[in-house]
């Protein structure tokens, strides 16, 4: 038999709401705290780098003023430091790479995406994700030994048939009876090719991401119009994966920008502006900071890590840039 | 047969009231049918003319580069081939289609030309590397020695680069240890945990893996061994290694766990655990394929990188065991070192060390794609080809 509750009317038995808390309680609360703990940890060692490179470029920004950006050569010996011709040279590899890098990495997305028996997909995809994992002073070895005599040669019938154009200028006679393979490298055209390798699994692995979720309806709404296999490519696939070709190339563009030990073993330091990227010599600022950094003083050091800051901080622009651009394309595709 | 059914239905006599269904008459003379082609799929003659075009490409580039021009090497010869190919191939098109089909045909080709310029290039590198580090790889000695009193000159059968295959090893672990579960902890943290200050590190995370390597290096160059006074050692060249993954490895593990299903977690929390319980029992466990690969993948990306060691841990011709005591060298560094030296045996030496480096990748690397595939289906894939075997 089931009887009412007897309620009291006095004040102290009254019923009152259970308190509702989202606190953790328990083993919970020590989970809680020890996962905070680890993030602030993580927080204060991956941001203390930040703050410290910073630090340091202060007496150096304070002693050299503005003219540290715009210096060419790096003679700390006579107290004359400065980036802008490293800076060139960091640029100038990257572009030599990213120009190289940038079409194949589009073909062989496509491919993987588009054209590739279905068999032999996932096989391809591992492939370009092995290449990302070979070492880079692997790359540099297969640049320096193997790349190298073919890409000086190149670079002379470059020379002898684009000559006119002031980018393939090199200081050697084009024509002579015995050419002078010394001219032609260690140059930001070699080291450009090795950089390629690395820039290109990079930009690839993001640009099929973002292919292979082009909505399959429109793919094959416009093959059946009537539409070719490029035609489709260009009126579907390309205009969805803009953002991840364009984000995909930056990233690449970040990763060639910081790289080091490539760009140390293949080309011969020469810290001056130049636009001549066939011809030997030229610097880039990680070429700078693993040259230099056994012979500096306190000072320099401190010139050197501003370097570092500078490099870090164009990466972490164009890194932030290029994920922005990325994930705008792909909340883009989970609206429709 | 398909085309006889109408003749056969209209030769019938149509007086028969009603709409009547009749059984086609088949004809024995009838020739038999030809198989229908696969929609989409090329003819024979459309793929008879587009190998065609490049074959006949390649002998029109081997004439002009080798007789007609002086073009000598294979390179020129591969450039030209696949430009009189592109050229070709657009032609033999423009005899049959329009516009359109040569412009696909062309886009077609430079795609998959593309493609394999990336894939020779791949295989030219994996294939030149243990092509020159094979030399050294036969020699025993070249496995279970260091390079304690080996000169310049010695020949291969002495030395080896047990030191600096041990070095990378005693660097990696103390990374890892380091790395992993701070790492792992944090993109825990952001993922389970959440709230403002997750958002903050998360920031702070996805800022610090633009951090270039050899910046890392210099960092504790900087603050270990010029203001603190730690020797140049196999430590300071872990931390370095350490600075530069713990970004890569709690972003990659961030990653992974933000795509375990939140149904997962809520059916475990609606049964009555807790947080920890189902962090630890269901999370994890769920994300643990993505987790491993993530992983050794950032492993494999710090083993190979040279530029932070290159600052901090010095170099050491002999095996170093203890990693606070003094130089030490490792795998990248010592390929870094003896290629710089510009003598043809080390350079030799040096191949026989990026060969063993390699070889660790591609381990480390199968190891993720093994732990990556999802299990229960592989499973059930072999259990069928069994079963069909079996019957």
């Amino acid at each position: 038999m089931t009887s009412l509750p007897l309620y009291d009317d006095r004040d102290d038995l009254a019923v009152k709401p259970r308190k509702i808390s989202r606190k953790a309680t328990g083993a919970d609360a020590v989970f809680e705290h020890s996962a905070r703990a680890i993030g602030a940890t993580m927080l204060v060692i991956t941001g203390s780098i930040g703050v410290f490179l910073a630090y340091q470029s202060i007496p150096t920004l304070r002693r050299y003023g503005f003219s540290f950006f715009t210096t060419e050569t790096w003679q700390p010996e006579v107290d004359v430091v400065g980036i802008a011709a490293v800076l060139c040279g960091t640029v100038s590899i990257a572009a030599v790479a990213l120009t190289i890098a940038f079409p194949l990495a589009l073909a062989t997305s496509l491919y993987i995406s588009e054209y590739a028996p279905a068999r032999i997909k996932s096989t391809l995809v591992s492939l370009v994700d092995l290449m990302a994992a070979v070492p880079s002073i692997v790359y540099g070895l297969w640049g320096y030994f193997l790349v190298m005599p073919h890409a000086s040669a190149f670079s002379l019938w470059l020379h002898q048939h684009l000559g006119w154009v002031w980018f393939f200028k090199v200081g050697a006679d084009p024509d002579a009876a015995i050419w002078d393979q010394s001219r032609y490298i260690g140059s930001a055209f070699c080291a450009g090719i090795a950089v390629a390798m690395m820039v290109l699994p990079m930009s690839c692995a993001v640009m099929r991401q973002v292919f292979s979720q082009t909505p399959p309806g429109e793919k094959e709404a416009a093959l059946a119009l009537g539409a070719t296999r490029w035609g489709m490519i260009r009126a579907v696939v390309l205009p969805f994966g803009r953002g991840g070709i364009i984000g995909g190339t930056m990233l690449g563009l970040g990763r060639a920008l910081g790289e080091t030990i490539a760009v140390v073993l293949i080309v011969s330091p020469e810290y001056l502006i130049k636009p001549r990227i066939l011809e030997i010599g030229t610097s880039s600022v990680a070429s700078l900071i693993a040259g230099r950094f056994g012979e500096a003083t306190d000072a320099q050091l401190s010139a050197l890590l501003t370097a570092g800051f500078v490099l870090f901080l164009i990466t972490l622009v164009i890194n932030t840039m290029a994920a922005i651009i990325v994930n705008r394309s792909r909340s883009g595709a989970e609206t429709d | 047969m398909a085309t006889t059914v109408p003749e056969a239905a209209t030769s019938l006599p149509s007086s028969s009231a009603g709409p009547t269904t009749h059984r086609p008459q088949l004809d024995d003379d009838q020739p038999p049918a030809r198989p229908r082609p696969g929609l989409g799929r090329a003819t024979s003659e459309e793929r008879f003319v587009a190998i065609g075009a490049w074959v006949s490409s390649f002998a029109i580039a081997w004439v002009i580069t080798h007789r007609v021009l002086p073009m000598p090497g294979t390179p020129w010869l591969l450039v030209v081939w696949f430009l009189v190919g592109l050229a070709t191939s657009a032609v033999s098109t423009a005899l049959v289609g329009r516009r359109t089909d040569i412009v696909d045909r062309v886009a077609g080709s430079l795609i998959t030309g593309g493609a394999l310029i990336v894939g020779a290039a791949l295989f030219s590198t994996v294939g030149f590397i243990f092509k020159q580090g094979w030399e050294p790889l036969t020699h025993l000695s070249f496995w279970v020695d260091d390079m304690t009193g080996v000169g310049p000159r010695d020949p291969l059968g002495k030395g080896g680069v047990l030191h600096a295959v041990l070095g990378s090893v005693i660097e990696l672990g103390i990374a890892i240890a380091i790395t992993v579960p701070l790492g792992v902890g944090t993109a825990v943290f952001m993922t389970e945990v959440g709230g403002k200050f997750a958002r903050i590190v998360r920031t702070i995370v996805e800022a610090m893996t633009a951090l270039p390597s050899i910046v890392a290096g210099l960092f504790i160059y900087t603050t270990l061994i010029v203001a603190l006074g730690v020797p140049k050692s196999g430590f300071a060249g872990a931390m370095a290694i350490s600075v530069m993954m713990l970004p890569i490895i709690a972003r990659a593990s961030d990653v992974v766990l933000r795509v375990v299903p939140g149904g997962l977690r809520e059916a475990s929390l609606a049964l009555g655990s807790s947080r920890w319980r189902t962090v630890w029992h269901v999370v994890l466990p769920t994300a643990r394929p993505g987790l491993a690969t993530a992983l050794i993948l950032g492993v494999a990306r710090g083993v190979g990188e040279t530029s932070p060691v290159l600052l901090t841990s010095g170099a050491a011709s002999f095996v170093v065991v203890n990693p606070t005591d003094g130089v030490m060298t490792s795998l990248p560094l010592y390929i870094f070192e003896t290629v710089r030296s510009g003598e043809p045996l080390l350079i030799q030496r040096a191949y026989g060390a990026a060969s063993i480096l390699l070889i660790l990748v591609l381990v480390l690397f199968v190891t993720a794609r093994l732990l990556a595939r999802p299990r229960s289906n592989t499973s059930r894939r072999l259990r069928l080809t069994a079963f069909r075997k079996s019957s």
